[in-house]
């Protein structure tokens, strides 16, 4: 035992990092749907009640005129979802662990982790039952090479929400004010994002005045958009009859908003990793 | 594997600690405070040098608020040390509070995973060590009940037998073992006998003094933030009754009260006063103790005694004042105490001074901050002893 070598004690600490976190992650998951009869079926009710209403909005009060609109929101939806609901809950990830930071020492890169952890969790779950209702209600068009386009996109999607995660818990401690700025913040967020409207509309708006390229600055619009081309995979007109739903009916222009959208969030990891590392030796004092 | 005995299993290096005082957590007081009072720290902690050699077991005592929490904190790597460095030499395991990070809507079963996972136990070997942690517990038919139901002696029990199952190189123990019933305590004292058979250092911060004597080989203790203290545990609960014996009434403790006794000053050189980091046998050894004494002390006070202590506090020579030699009237004293002839010793010593009242009673302990060498010739050996050499082969060898 004595002998391990760099290596080897390098790798058994990552590996005991990461069996800390998904400890985390299954201590959080029982905690929340302990004692509830439906359990787990909560976590799909949420966006299924959110499908009805928006529907209702949507296409009978405002018509917006997207076709098969439950899909085209769901598409978009689920990863802002995993997204807000991860970034807003890393907020608490070290407040919320005050206890355990004051009294044990263990790696506390693992808090923010495992909230993203736990987001991701039901968002996959939510995914495959999409995919299912999807198939069901015969809106196939999602089958084909074209799919292949959800893993860059939860790719940087889950780059972009680990960055923020580890910023948000880390400012959080020292300024309370954060948890209030990232709440305004992410309403604001789910509005800006083309999830309930076609990023076309969008496009007019801003494409005249050379923004809609800095519009891709913000990593969840070529998050969001490369969804809705993998997933509601059609691109009928819009009632305005020049413009369609998806932002391309390609894939170049995807990987493209995606890169864009990958090298911010790198710098955003960069800057949050480094401001997490650097405050989280005074938590256990803050705290 | 429990390192050799004579190495450093962790050690701290002028290691200080500043809380700094209540900060702005909201962007509003933080504005508001701009250029406001300036933000006053508290220290916990100053100036702390400690080392300690792996399969040792040490006890850390102190008044209220001396700081053992916090330097045991710091040594656990839990808090950031103002300044000064700590090291520490193989797996630490601290045990600040039974079953910190239980979470009471889970199970036993669950909460056992999930603490050893905290501490640092790989998934296999918890599932290796499980049983052997809910017999340790005693729990075994409430193992899967959620830890909500649990009295707290069985929850304190959970958190030990988990904590222990760790097998640290060095635990840290903060006044944990006051908690649950005798035979829950008696347990903690078999596994602590356990882990110093097994060679692993423990460092552990208790109240009970009779315990601190009765379980290490060496104390500590802290007042004020300071080290005051470091050596034998007898000396070292002697040393801190004497500090409780004239804590200040508490009535008077919103201000600082004038000091009734204090020894603000020890040093050891050639000349009483100076200091001097080296002798040789046959060197003359002045050791000055300063005194400060309120006037209605004075009278109290019944005898100084100096402790010269060798490597591990083994006491090795003693000079005492006695009543009719000290000061009858208050004030800043200096006594001074002069070995002409200093005997041929070899190591490191300091001096330690305590203060006596007319009943024997300790009232004050304090050390020489900087140790001081002797060197008479010999390698090795406490003492350089004359003696004479014969040998012849054959003839009477009675």
């Amino acid at each position: 035992m004595a002998n391990l070598s760099a290596q080897q004690r390098t790798r058994a600490q990552s590996r005991l990092r990461w069996e800390l976190m998904a400890n985390l992650v299954r201590k959080d998951l029982k905690v929340k749907y302990q004692g509830s009869v439906l359990g787990f079926l909560w976590s799909l009710a949420n966006p299924l009640f959110l499908l009805v209403v928006y529907t209702f909005v949507f296409q009978v009060v405002l018509r917006t005129g997207i076709p098969s609109f439950g899909f085209y929101l769901l598409s978009g939806l689920l990863i802002w979802n995993a997204f807000a609901g991860s970034v807003g809950s890393a907020c608490g990830a070290a407040v919320g662990n005050g206890g355990l930071i004051k009294k044990v020492r263990f790696p506390l890169t693992v808090l923010p982790l495992s909230t993203v952890a736990f987001a991701m969790v039901h968002f996959v779950l939510q995914l495959a039952v999409l995919v299912m209702a999807m198939l069901v209600g015969g809106h196939t068009s999602f089958l084909g090479p074209h799919l292949l386009l959800v893993v860059p996109a939860v790719g940087v999607a889950l780059l972009f929400t680990v960055a923020l995660s580890f910023l948000v818990a880390a400012l959080n401690v020292r300024w309370r004010d954060t948890q209030h700025v990232v709440e305004i913040a992410l309403l604001a967020g789910f509005w800006l994002n083309p999830i309930v409207y076609s990023v076309s509309l969008v496009q007019k708006e801003l494409e005249g005045r050379g923004l809609y390229g800095a519009y891709y600055l913000n990593p969840m619009a070529g998050v969001v958009t490369a969804m809705q081309r993998a997933l509601y995979a059609q691109n009928p007109l819009l009632p305005n009859g020049t413009q369609h739903v998806l932002a391309d009916p390609g894939y170049r222009f995807y990987l493209e908003k995606l890169g864009l959208g990958g090298l911010v969030s790198l710098a955003v990891f960069a800057l949050g990793y480094w401001a997490y590392r650097r405050l989280s030796g005074d938590f256990a004092e803050e705290l | 594997m429990p390192e050799s005995s004579g190495s450093v299993a962790i050690s701290a290096k002028a290691v200080s600690k500043v809380f700094r005082g209540q900060r702005a957590t909201s962007l509003k007081e933080h504005l508001l405070r701009r250029g406001g009072r300036a933000e006053v720290g508290f220290t916990a902690l100053r100036d702390i040098d400690l080392e300690i050699e792996a399969g040792h077991t040490v006890g850390l005592i102190g008044p209220n608020g001396s700081g053992k929490s916090t330097l045991l904190k710091v040594l656990a790597g839990i808090l950031r040390p103002t300044s000064g460095e700590v090291t520490a030499y193989g797996r630490i395991a601290s045990l600040l509070e039974l079953g910190a990070g239980f979470n009471s809507e889970l199970s036993g079963r669950d909460n056992v995973f999930l603490n050893a996972s905290l501490l640092g136990l790989s998934h296999r070997e918890t599932e290796r060590l499980f049983d052997s942690i809910v017999a340790f517990s005693e729990l075994a038919e409430f193992i899967d009940n959620p830890v909500k139901h649990y009295s707290s002696g069985m929850y304190v029990r959970l958190g030990f037998a988990v904590a222990v199952h760790v097998e640290p190189d060095i635990l840290l123990v903060d006044e944990v073992l006051a908690v649950g019933d005798e035979a829950f305590q008696k347990k903690c004292l078999d596994k602590i006998a356990e882990f110093q058979a097994d060679g692993r250092t423990i460092l552990f911060v208790s109240h009970a003094l009779g315990l601190v004597e009765q379980v290490c080989d060496r104390a500590v203790v802290l007042e004020h933030g300071r080290l005051v203290f470091d050596g034998d545990p007898e000396f070292a609960t002697g040393t801190l009754r004497a500090m409780l014996g004239t804590a200040r009434p508490t009535a008077e403790a919103a201000e600082p009260a004038e000091p009734r006794l204090l020894i603000p000053r020890i040093t050891v050189g050639d000349v009483p006063g100076e200091e001097r980091a080296e002798f040789a046998a046959g060197d003359k050894v002045a050791v000055r103790a300063v005194l400060q004494v309120a006037p209605d002390v004075a009278g109290m006070l019944g005898a100084v005694i100096v402790v010269i202590m060798g490597a591990g506090g083994i006491p090795v020579w003693v000079m005492r004042a006695d009543r009719d030699l000290l000061p009858a009237t208050g004030g800043e004293w200096a006594l001074d105490f002069t070995v002409h002839d200093c005997p041929p010793l070899y190591g490191a010593f300091v001096a330690a001074v305590r203060v006596d009242d007319t009943e024997g009673n300790h009232l004050a302990v304090a050390q020489s901050r900087d140790a001081f060498w002797v060197r008479s010739g010999q390698e090795v050996g406490l003492l350089n002893v004359p003696y004479e050499v014969s040998a012849r082969v054959g003839g009477d060898t009675r």
